[in-house]
């Protein structure tokens, strides 16, 4: 019923859109926990954590977003990548793009590699320095992109070449585009990892991760792993998501707009050391991401000239909240030493060029006339 | 403070605008004030206002000294279990929930943690497995579905001298009858789907250490691995919790009436109740707990009468799960422990004619003459 039609419509209509009990347009929130069952027939559903009907309709819209064949729903991000991430063996080797998420970081540093899972950290837009990294016990490449903070570009199509002739599987992590933007599985990549709590929610008020399988086999995998370790996310929160994801399109196109504007912007002021922004002529990964996404999304990263500046915009900035979390309706600027990346080893921060004075600011769908205008007053 | 006064005051005079009843706060996020400082919260994932009000809660109430909140009670036992690394050894109980039996032989076998199964009711068979590089006994009381009772006290004791963590599942107990913490256990779990809950409407898990050092270990990795529980939930287990005392009290008067009917039903081979005098626990079950709980299991005299019991059933329901204030009845043998191999469930008495109850509060002359109807009455005409 839903092939062929636009992504906005599919937001609005691919989630069981109507209980089939009243009609209701909005799927009822089951809050429970177990179900009927009868002796005689198996039903759908006998236990919420193994499948809730709210939950499914999530589960079910994102699968069809992405253009995979099953949906996961997870408590967060870090849920959904604990859970994949349980699909490998000790011994297992797998190739992480490097600056990705603190708490992706930490994950595998501290948690998995005590179950003598091998990672080696290196830059996913080379794609050479991927293939080089590959050994014999390798199984997967992990690939945040953009990535976050520096918002550098990976090839996911070269990538999944790579992978494709060394008989691995690839995961990326779609959080800071979305489908709405790109969609990995169509570029052949294998499992798709969101932080949910980011755009897709967009509304700073769900912590969700969500998790979608391109073939039968990942998704039976992730099902079993999914109701085994019990990460799953409860029924209201799945209710707010559902809503959240109906105005999908429309925030990322104002966001995004938005963030274009923004970064030009920042790369007028004389206080701005560097702007970090895919949408600008001079980033280079732009050509590949117009390639493989149709938009740039909404995440700017820019690095300030003095210590000073850093600190007034913190202190005087009215608009734009100083947190953690990206991908809101409202802006939130974020200072990742400090942060979002307060997990990653200074070492590595460093490598990677996480500087003191780099700033991430996640643009909201505020008028920009007022979020510059709250720029100029915090750094007078 | 008597308990059911600590449960009624949860979350009151904890909010600067008055509300008796704490808010949910949804938020993902929270705003800093300046660099490098804090409200104290940051991300939820980290730390959540409304949650924070739950674990302390349960905290209390077990009297350990931090509590964690997660999605399910399996996400608290991941969570849990990932304390431990390649090599570690864990001894576990035989006849423990068959989703726990799942997690260890499908998922963190393959980590390289071996575990043994014995009988926690017997501290004697802990001692035999222990190994040098045992980390941890990880025991149910009572346990499901036979409800055997490990003697709480022993084992941490056992663990104490070989210097092991003790960890108990105190869900079929829950604080207001047992809490292992005080007989000498070091981390306590509870899938609070259950008795906690109590409502059969949230999924949760929840855990309580009684020391810093397996706060910070476990804060870690609930922040780390990031199964936490949502506001929403979290709420309304705050709001299960005020009611706990009584609902326990009432489902556990409802249990023994139940379990002496059930002794003198002709068409019942077995009872298994720690209330019972002849319930192999029952001296063990009353010198640690003030209680025997809500959860009954009963073995019928022939297969045939299995489903039909399940199908005539009408004021208690044929589901999975437990606890709640609605009566449940579960086939072990198919559903919740089905991942227990057979020969396993053979040996212990999980076999193909044993029904699990949880007894809910209805009246309980209602649930006796729907359980004898559908034992005991004429077939129907689907039947």
């Amino acid at each position: 019923m839903l092939k062929g039609k636009a992504f906005n419509t599919r937001l609005l209509h691919a989630a069981a859109d109507r209980d089939p009990f009243t009609g209701a347009v909005s799927i009822p929130i089951y809050q429970v926990s177990t179900f009927h069952q009868d002796p005689d027939k198996p039903g759908d559903y006998d236990y919420s954590r193994s499948g809730n009907p709210t939950r499914k309709a999530l589960e079910d819209l994102i699968a069809q977003l992405e253009g995979g064949v099953r949906g996961f729903a997870f408590a967060s991000g870090m849920a959904a990548t604990s859970s994949v991430l349980m699909l490998f063996q000790p011994g297992d080797h797998l190739v992480v793009s490097e600056d990705l998420y603190g708490g992706s970081f930490r994950v595998l540093t501290t948690v998995f590699d005590r179950w003598g899972l091998k990672i080696s950290f290196v830059d996913s837009s080379d794609s050479e320095a991927v293939e080089k990294a590959i050994t014999p016990s390798t199984k997967a490449l992990f690939i945040e992109t953009p990535s976050n903070p520096l918002l550098k570009i990976s090839d996911l199509r070269e990538l999944v070449k790579i992978a494709q002739r060394h008989n691995l599987i690839t995961i990326a992590d779609n959080t800071f585009l979305t489908p709405y933007l790109c969609r990995p599985l169509e570029l052949g990549v294998d499992i798709v990892i969101h932080s949910a709590t980011k755009f897709l929610n967009g509304h700073s008020d769900v912590l969700a991760g969500l998790v979608v399988a391109k073939d039968q086999e990942f998704a039976d995998k992730i099902g079993f792993l999914q109701n085994a370790l019990g990460g799953v996310l409860g029924p209201q929160d799945s209710w707010l998501l559902i809503r959240g994801l109906k105005t999908l399109g429309i925030r990322l196109d104002r966001q995004s707009a938005n963030a274009q504007i923004m970064a030009n912007w920042f790369q007028t002021q004389p206080w701005v050391e560097k702007v970090y922004y895919p949408g600008l002529e001079s980033h280079p990964g732009r050509q590949v991401l117009s390639e493989i996404a149709s938009g740039f999304g909404a995440i700017v990263s820019f690095k300030v000239k003095e210590p000073e500046i850093l600190d007034k915009l913190v202190r005087n900035l009215t608009l734009p909240a100083v947190a953690v979390s990206l991908g809101a309706v409202e802006s939130i600027l974020t200072h990742p030493v400090t942060m979002s990346h307060a997990a990653m080893a200074p070492a590595q921060r460093d490598k990677l060029g996480i500087s003191n004075n780099l700033l991430r600011l996640s643009v909201g769908l505020e008028d920009t006339f007022d979020l510059i205008d709250d720029f100029l007053k915090a750094i007078k | 403070m008597k308990i059911n006064t600590t449960l009624a005051q949860i979350g009151n005079r904890r909010d600067a605008t008055g509300a008796i009843s704490f808010p949910v706060y949804y938020s993902a996020t929270f705003s800093h004030p300046a660099l490098g400082e804090s409200t104290g919260f940051d991300y939820s994932r980290s730390g959540n206002p409304t949650r924070q009000v739950l674990e302390q809660a349960i905290a209390q109430l077990e009297g350990g000294i931090a509590g964690f909140a997660f999605s399910s009670g399996m996400a608290a036992i991941t969570t849990l279990l990932a304390m431990f690394k390649s090599g570690d050894h864990l001894i576990v109980t035989e006849d423990l929930y068959g989703g726990t039996y799942r997690l260890l032989s499908d998922v963190f076998s393959n980590y390289g943690i071996e575990v043994s199964y014995v009988d926690t009711s017997n501290v004697d068979s802990v001692r035999e497995v222990i190994r040098p590089c045992t980390k941890a006994i990880l025991c149910e009381t009572p346990t499901n579905p036979l409800l055997r009772v490990a003697d709480i006290r022993k084992l941490s004791e056992l663990a104490k001298t070989r210097n092991i963590l003790c960890i108990v599942d105190n869900t079929f107990m829950t604080p207001i009858l047992q809490r292992p913490l005080e007989l000498g256990a070091d981390i306590v779990i509870h899938s609070a789907t259950k008795f906690i809950g109590g409502h059969n409407d949230v999924v949760s898990g929840l855990v309580v250490v009684n020391n810093e050092q397996l706060a910070e270990k476990i804060g870690y990795l609930q922040n780390a691995m990031g199964a936490v529980l949502g506001p929403q939930d979290c709420w309304l287990l705050i709001r299960s919790l005020k009611t706990l005392g009584l609902r326990i009290t009432a489902q556990e008067t409802n249990a023994k009436v139940l379990a002496h009917w059930l002794t003198t039903q002709p068409l019942v081979k077995k009872v298994y109740y720690p209330g019972l005098l002849e319930h192999l626990g029952h001296n063990v079950q009353k010198s640690q707990a003030e209680g025997f709980g809500g959860m009954i299991a009963f073995e019928l005299e022939s297969l045939e009468l299995v489903p039909k019991v399940l199908r005539r059933v009408k004021t208690i329901s044929f589901a999975e799960s437990l606890g709640g204030v609605e009566s449940l009845i579960t086939y072990p043998w198919t559903q919740t422990h089905a991942d227990l191999p057979i020969e396993t469930r053979e040996r212990l008495g999980v076999n193909d004619c044993l029904l699990r109850l949880s007894v809910g509060i209805e009246y309980v002359q209602d649930l006796i003459d729907d359980l004898a109807q559908a034992i005991g009455g004429e077939d129907d005409a689907q039947g």
